[in-house]
């Protein structure tokens, strides 16, 4: 009854204030403040770059937050912001070595050991000191049989790495890395290496907070709770705030850090967006300062309307293609020059990927004031015909079926198409199938060299030609050819002698020439980051291998006119 | 006591089913070629079998599969093994109650824009105002997500900029992603109601009733309406189980943190933990929807029994 009288008045207060002349200005005026609160709304960039945080989409969610068990680009972008290697990254440029935990490095005579001093401030984010032991147990740790880190091999620069790693050796005091003093880091080398401070700011090589660790399990345990919000300890400008699956890493100011003082950003967070057209309308949405990539169809369209956020930039990696050398046709090294010679990369970059790729002309992607590939791989159909006459075929007809295998992307479908296309007009090749596989079965036939020609790409782990020229000496896992040339390995092999840059580059460009002249791999074209981002961001400098110290990157509304 | 014994018989059955499911998904799971344990950047082969021997991978499938029923048993799925920060329970708290909350929305729209308008295309039958509501639910189903949700973040969120464009922290995207799945099941649902309605409209005791001078209406919702929703309960329960289960493409599209995102990447990643967590928590799911469906068809429609 009570409930009927109550409803009954509300109804009657409802009927008198519609009755009321006053109701459609009533109505527009709460509209219009809608509306108005709308329009009016700061986005969340805005408010972002008014509290210093950084929004950043990342590609796909991170696998782990532990430098051990990480091989992805937007894996490592999250551990630099968290951990601080023993030599970082500049904001400049690449081969810049910016001072991180130690504060100057000095090799022997021939490269082969190097000492760190450790600077006496270098906190974890707990407070403990960072000392010269944490970097041994972190070796240790990343190279143990027990742990079977993805990523090992990246540590086998270091005397008795790969020994330890498979078991050969047990004792981790032979393995070449010491801590002399509490400050002081020695690590002998298998090889020489010139370019060590390079490889040191990888992050496999970042130090983890040993009792944080074992507070929550044994050493080389994978799943435990060190890496959640609260547990997480780590050494760099920032450190962990939350982490929720699909969602967000956050990252906030780590206040023991030595230098934070000179830290720009209050925090960042990492979105892990993998759809590209997602991303694409966040950055348009106002949400994220920063995206992963851009699709390609789009490029053109801010090329014309939004010139200002749209970056396209070198980046030290390659799409190419792997020959199976270990059956017919492209064991025969005529058919694969001849393969190589007949694709018109400049098509493929123009009309096909569009984000303004270089023709690959070598392997490895040339790099200002460093290492010039040399100039081997053109386009030429006359010489392609000439080698497939070579090769023994009278014309492509002759040539037996085979394949190029992809992993299953609409972007990988269109350059095999294109390819497939030139084979047939170039050499008259009518027996070129395009297969397709799901990407973990992908690299299952690849690893075990079941295809016959198949995409590929590479992406440089350190700034050194090495990265893209040992993956080809025998055996290495990376080679998955079949390729092999003792000539080859016997130049890298001296390269890794030479303490001088200039004789050590003539010595790989040799090496590459011979990797060239036997193509087992037919270079498309040298890659370029194509990404959107905002003009708020400031200090943000192209960097060929895309690797930013976040520390110095500043946010004010505005703040960069391109 | 007759509904006491179909219950207890009903969920026997479906715990044999879920059982059957959970045994399928474990040896389908690992009868995928690829392993998870590739990369792109190839990992050594002794690295490779080092890993197989930490996550036990490398024993014989009978004994992982009695490991993996008696950690079920446990209520423990296991660890991922494509997100190491996280177990397979962690993953299915943190990202079913967005999937939830989305796909509830979204079919409680389904369900308010669907049944009025299939009810009003029957009411009207093969006059104008059918034809085009029928053109629109075919255009509806013929729309897949994919299309329908670009279409409503470019206006409702880019250009007249009421909701957000993705996201879930602070973000009104997952009102687009319900709106999107609301509008795909409404069409199939008005095209459901009115195939039912008519079916129920054409009876006798319907004619009777109007005969009798029932006004319209009255013989529309009370005489016609309950039995003409029947399919539609039928088709609800399996549809609610797979909608709050989450949409991989609903999901991607609003970058939203949801559960269906993990049934696709779980298998890409051969996160074999995950494949079984996410396919036993979807077999409970519908198999739970199917037992209410029963129950409440039973309720609607006295005719049939507990037994049929």
């Amino acid at each position: 009854m009570l409930n009927m009288i109550n409803s009954s008045r509300s109804f009657n207060r409802v009927q008198s204030f519609i009755q009321q002349g006053t109701i459609k200005a009533r109505a527009f005026v709460f509209v219009a403040v809608f509306f108005a609160s709308c329009e009016k709304r700061e986005s969340k960039v805005d408010r972002a770059t008014r509290e210093g945080i950084l929004l950043l989409a990342n590609g796909g969610e991170p696998k782990a937050l532990d430098p051990h068990l990480v091989s992805s680009v937007g894996d490592s972008n999250i551990l630099r912001a968290l951990f601080e290697g023993l030599v970082t990254y500049d904001p400049t440029s690449d081969s810049v070595h910016a001072p991180g935990v130690a504060e100057s490095w000095v090799p022997n005579a021939d490269f082969s050991e190097w000492t760190f001093h450790l600077r006496n401030d270098a906190k974890w984010s707990n407070g403990d000191t960072v000392t010269a032991a944490d970097f041994v147990y972190s070796y240790n740790r990343i190279l143990h049989p027990d742990m079977a880190a993805p990523y090992a091999s990246m540590l086998f620069f270091l005397k008795n790495g790969e020994a330890f790693n498979k078991g050969k050796i047990t004792n981790f005091a032979e393995v070449g890395v010491k801590a002399v003093d509490p400050h002081t880091l020695v690590c002998t080398l298998e090889d020489p290496a010139p370019y060590f401070p390079d490889v040191v700011k990888h992050t496999t090589w970042l130090p983890i907070h040993g009792p944080t660790l074992e507070k929550f399990g044994k050493m080389t345990d994978h799943f435990t709770n060190w890496q959640k919000p609260g547990n997480h300890v780590s050494n760099g400008a920032f450190q962990l705030d939350d982490w929720k699956i699909n969602a967000h890493v956050k990252v906030r100011r780590n206040p023991h850090y030595w230098d934070t003082a000179n830290v720009k950003p209050n925090g960042i967070n990492f979105l892990p967006i993998d759809n590209i057209y997602t991303e694409e309308r966040a950055f348009r949405g106002g949400l994220i300062h920063y995206t992963y990539s851009l699709p390609s169809n789009m490029i053109e369209w801010y090329e014309k309307n939004q010139p200002e956020v749209l970056q396209i930039e070198t980046y030290a990696g390659i799409y190419f293609l792997r020959c199976n050398t270990t059956k017919a046709p492209t064991n025969n090294v005529n058919f694969r020059k001849a393969l190589a010679h007949a694709i018109d990369q400049e098509v493929i970059v123009k009309y096909v990927t569009r984000g303004g790729q270089k023709p690959a002309s070598g392997f490895t992607p040339p790099s200002e004031g460093g290492y010039q590939p040399p100039n081997q791989i053109k386009f030429d159909p006359e010489l392609a015909r000439k080698y497939l006459k070579e090769a023994g075929y009278k014309s492509g007809a002759d040539v037996p079926s085979f394949t190029i295998l992809i992993n299953t992307s609409e972007a990988h479908k269109a350059i095999a198409e294109a390819i497939q296309d030139m084979w047939k007009k170039h050499l008259g090749i009518k027996n070129v199938d395009l297969g397709n596989q799901e990407w973990k079965v992908f690299q299952q036939t690849i690893q075990d060299i079941k295809y016959d020609v198949a995409r590929a790409g590479w992406i440089a782990d350190y700034a050194d030609p090495s990265t893209f020229l040992n993956m080809w000496k025998t055996g290495d896992s990376n080679n998955q050819t079949g390729w092999s040339n003792p000539e080859y390995d016997r130049l890298l092999k001296e390269s890794a002698q030479l303490s001088k840059a200039e004789e050590r580059y003539a010595k790989m460009f040799e090496a590459e020439k011979v990797l060239l002249n036997d193509s087992p791999v037919l270079p498309i074209y040298w890659y370029t980051r194509v990404y959107l981002i905002s003009p708020d961001i400031e200090n943000w400098n192209p960097l060929i291998l895309d690797n930013h110290p976040y520390k110095h990157i500043g946010l004010r509304k505005g703040a960069s006119t391109k | 006591m007759e509904t006491v014994r179909f219950m207890a018989w009903r969920f026997l059955q479906s715990l044999f089913a879920l059982f059957c499911i959970i045994t399928i998904t474990f040896f389908l799971a690992r009868a995928i070629p690829g392993s998870p344990f590739l990369d792109e950047k190839a990992v050594p082969a002794h690295l490779i079998d080092l890993m197989k021997a930490k996550y036990g991978t490398d024993q014989p499938l009978q004994i992982q599969y009695l490991r993996k029923i008696k950690s079920l048993l446990s209520g423990d799925l296991g660890p991922s093994y494509g997100n190491k920060g996280f177990t397979v329970n962690e993953i299915i708290s943190q990202s079913w109650p967005v999937s939830a909350l989305i796909g509830t929305v979204g079919l409680a729209l389904a369900l308010s824009i669907g049944i009025p308008i299939g009810v009003l295309a029957a009411a009207n039958a093969n006059t104008r105002i059918d034809y085009t509501l029928m053109t629109l639910a075919m255009a509806g189903i013929c729309l897949p997500t994919f299309v329908i949700g670009p279409l409503l973040a470019k206006w409702l969120a880019l250009e007249w900029k009421w909701l957000d464009v993705a996201g879930f922290e602070n973000s009104t995207a997952w009102i687009l992603a319900s709106l999107t799945l609301g509008l795909y099941y409404s069409a199939y649902i008005a095209r459901l109601t009115r195939g039912s309605m008519l079916d129920v409209l054409s009876r006798d005791f319907i004619r009777t009733a109007t005969a009798k001078g029932v006004s319209r209406m009255a013989v529309l919702f009370k005489h016609a309406f309950r039995g003409g929703i029947s399919p539609v309960v039928a088709y609800l329960g399996p549809a609610l189980a797979s909608i709050i289960a989450g949409s991989f493409v609903v999901e991607s599209i609003f970058g939203l943190p949801g559960l269906g995102q993990h049934f696709v990447k779980a298998v890409t990643n051969r996160d074999y933990p995950l494949i079984e967590g996410t396919v036993t928590l979807l077999a409970t799911l519908v198999l739970i929807m199917n037992f209410i469906v029963d129950m409440v068809q039973v309720w609607l429609d006295p005719r049939s029994t507990l037994k049929s």
